[in-house]
């Protein structure tokens, strides 16, 4: 392909089949097979500057994500930690083409997606070393992300109970004739949940202005999807019984997440009718900190997604399409380290919550 | 006294059921962010008749028919509470909020607490409660007193047409959520409501009947439970003081602690099972508190510890009647 042809990496075709680093004898442990995916860069129009920061909050994620890590095993951070290591492109390509009004609820795995929205750094670090400074106080955590006035909704532990919710936001929307669209994320493990289709009826029922953004990283804690539901990975045709429009991207390519994204919220935005958008991606790390990940995938098919590491590939594609240099790739990169630096600083020397504050927030 | 029946100067007398649809009626008519979801309670006006007429009314974007789906409706109805609107929801049961048991626990009561003050939840779940109707073992229960041990969200049970009134009324206008429990057995019960404005706070308990004797606790049904029994045992020279809770979260021990304080002798009868049930922390409660003044054990009255059986001679015996509140009176003061 020729770069001169393509100032943008909106062109159509960039990627088409050819699913980079995976080989055609590599099988999945649950059956899916990434190179089923196709990654057409449909219509973007995304400017360079877009197409860098979000390459920056790709590194901005991953650094975080790790150095939470980090200090999970130093006893910094507790409880349960779940990281979004692997995900990164989906999220971004979510929640990047969003606007300030809209919405977004998500699960326990949210650090990622707070990142993404622009919840600041330091507070979401504070939170996860339980300080007065962070988000909820102190008294969220890990898997309670709060930015009400970012319209970031949280943040919740219990797997699909976010959907009702989500679905009740989007209610008050249409209730309040707004245009304005509610994201929910959830992964394939909520799909086995009654709330998941209690939801996706009533937002059907109802037409509401919501996206169903579903997360497949293709295992439940440690059950492969295909042991859990009979039709196996792929979610793309489910959605017809409630009669919701479906979209399926690939989840490592930022840019496909992107443009799928924004083509499901002109519509929703335009109908107020819900779309169901289910994006193929991997955690490269265990469900959280304390699972290896290890004893129920096989150690091939982690290769294989590691190989379509989007802070591999993404980079790769920009330098490759000359929508980047490398200097300014590295520029980004150090100013990553530095406010992940200044994040952990600022947590580390944050106060601890009195103990008086336990019994504030109980009621408004 | 309450709900002597005795029409007064600026009072209606009007039923349980009146007093809800009254108070619904009101808040749909001035405060545009309240809307009322739930099953059956458009078009066939509610299983208990408390919403008919509204759809027509007032129209199908502030009432709304719901699926049979609690928890999602009542998830949903937490979400439009979070983003600024006040959803009255209505379940169909008590019981069936145990479909929806992780929305108002996890959700509902949570949501403030866990984002650190930054969201409110500002709704109100409406459901009939109790047993005594022969609706068997699923239908029967009284999960109010479960969960009014959550912390985050209040708890009101009426025992008047106007306490139901002005509950519902600070209720809606609550920026909390609360669980609205309306016993089965009372939407017909009639009594005297102020025809002025006026709201009953959460948390304020009333002393329903004066006595200098013994103390007798209860809400909702209970109240009526324990009025008769109190007729019975003034005719034996004991006069008993009644304390209606009217709520069950907060719990406002000081009105039950000085009442004990007064007659050092205390009954707490609740409709719903005996062990385990809110009448069991409020005993342990009060006779902390009230030690050196009582004269007895604090003696509690409930239903029998078993699941709800259809057949009615087998319900009623399972369901506390007056007998048994006079019979553990009995206890602890002689007549």
């Amino acid at each position: 392909m020729d770069p001169t042809e393509k100032p943008r990496i909106a062109t159509t075709g960039v990627v088409t089949s050819a699913t980079p680093g995976i080989s055609p004898e590599q099988k999945s442990t649950n059956g899916f097979d990434p190179r089923r995916l196709s990654s057409p860069y449909l219509s973007a129009s995304i400017d360079n500057d877009e197409l860098l920061s979000m390459y920056r909050l790709m590194l901005l994620i991953r650094r975080f994500e790790e150095t939470c890590g980090q200090h999970y095993s130093l006893g910094n951070i507790r409880g349960f930690l779940h990281l979004y290591i692997g995900q990164e492109a989906t999220g971004i390509g979510a929640i990047t083409p969003l606007e300030a009004r809209d919405y977004i609820v998500t699960h326990y795995r949210d650090h990622g997606h707070a990142l993404a929205r622009g919840l600041d750094t330091n507070r979401i670090m504070a939170e996860m070393f339980g300080k007065k400074t962070g988000l909820s106080k102190g008294k969220g955590g890990s898997m309670h992300i709060f930015d009400a006035a970012k319209h970031f909704m949280g943040g919740h532990a219990i797997v699909g109970a976010q959907l009702p919710l989500a679905a009740g936001i989007a209610l008050a929307q249409q209730y309040l004739e707004t245009d304005v669209v509610t994201m929910v994320f959830f992964g394939d493990g909520a799909t086995n949940q009654g709330t998941f289709h209690e939801t996706l009826n009533l937002a059907s029922v109802w037409q509401l202005p919501i996206i169903f953004f579903m997360e497949n990283n293709l295992y439940g804690m440690g059950s492969a999807v295909g042991r859990v539901r009979l039709q196996g990975a792929d979610f793309s045709d489910v959605m017809g019984a409630y009669d919701v429009d479906t979209v399926s991207v690939d989840g490592m390519d930022v840019v496909a997440v992107r443009e799928a994204t924004q083509t499901a919220i002109n519509k929703v935005r335009a109908q107020g009718s819900p779309i169901f958008i289910e994006a193929k991606t991997f955690r490269f790390v265990g469900h959280s900190f304390a699972d290896p990940g290890d004893q129920y995938r096989e150690r091939s098919e982690v290769e294989m997604w590691r190989r379509r590491d989007p802070l591999v590939t993404y980079p790769a594609r920009l330098l490759e399409y000359e929508l980047a240099t490398q200097s300014e790739l590295d520029a980004l990169s150090e100013s990553v380290d530095a406010e992940i630096a200044a994040a952990v600083e600022f947590a580390l020397n944050s106060p601890e919550p009195d103990l008086s504050e336990a019994f504030d927030d109980v009621y408004a | 006294m309450i709900d002597t029946g005795v029409p007064v100067n600026g009072m209606a007398e009007i039923t349980i059921r009146e007093a809800i649809t009254q108070g619904l009626a009101e808040a749909i008519e001035t405060d545009d962010s309240v809307f009322i979801m739930g099953e059956d309670i458009g078009e066939y006006g509610g299983a208990y008749s408390v919403t008919k007429g509204f759809l027509e009314k007032y129209g199908d974007t502030r009432i709304k028919d719901t699926p049979i789906s609690e928890a999602a409706f009542v998830g949903a109805g937490i979400g439009a509470a979070a983003a600024g609107l006040r959803p009255v929801v209505e379940l169909m049961s008590m019981s069936f909020s145990l479909v929806a048991f992780d929305q108002i626990v996890n959700m509902a009561a949570n949501l403030r607490y866990m984002s650190g003050g930054q969201i409110k939840v500002p709704m109100v779940i409406r459901a009939p409660t109790g047993a005594g109707v022969q609706l068997g073992a699923t239908h029967s229960q009284s999960f109010e007193t479960w969960l009014a041990e959550v912390p985050g969200i209040y708890c009101a049970c009426p025992s008047t047409p106007r306490d139901a009134l002005g509950l519902l009324r600070s209720s809606i206008k609550s920026d909390n959520p609360v669980i609205f429990a309306e016993h089965s057995h009372l939407y017909g019960s009639r009594g005297d409501v102020p025809e002025d404005y006026y709201e009953i706070r959460l948390g304020e308990a009333k002393v329903a009947r004066s006595g200098e004797d013994l103390t007798m606790v209860s809400y909702g049904y209970g109240v009526h439970i324990l009025q008769q029994a109190a007729e019975q045992m003034a005719q034996q020279d004991v006069d008993a003081e009644i304390v209606d809770l009217r709520s069950l979260h907060p719990i406002d021990y000081d009105t039950i602690v000085a009442s004990v304080q007064k007659t050092g002798r205390a009954v707490m009868l609740d409709t719903a099972r005996r062990t385990g049930g809110i009448m069991s922390e409020i005993v342990s409660e009060v006779q902390e508190r009230t030690m050196d003044w009582l004269d007895g054990p604090v003696i509690r009255v409930g239903s029998k510890d078993v699941p709800w059986p259809y057949n009615r001679n087998l319900e009623q015996d399972i369901l506390p009647q007056t007998d048994d509140v006079i019979e553990a009176a009995r206890k602890i003061i002689s007549f």
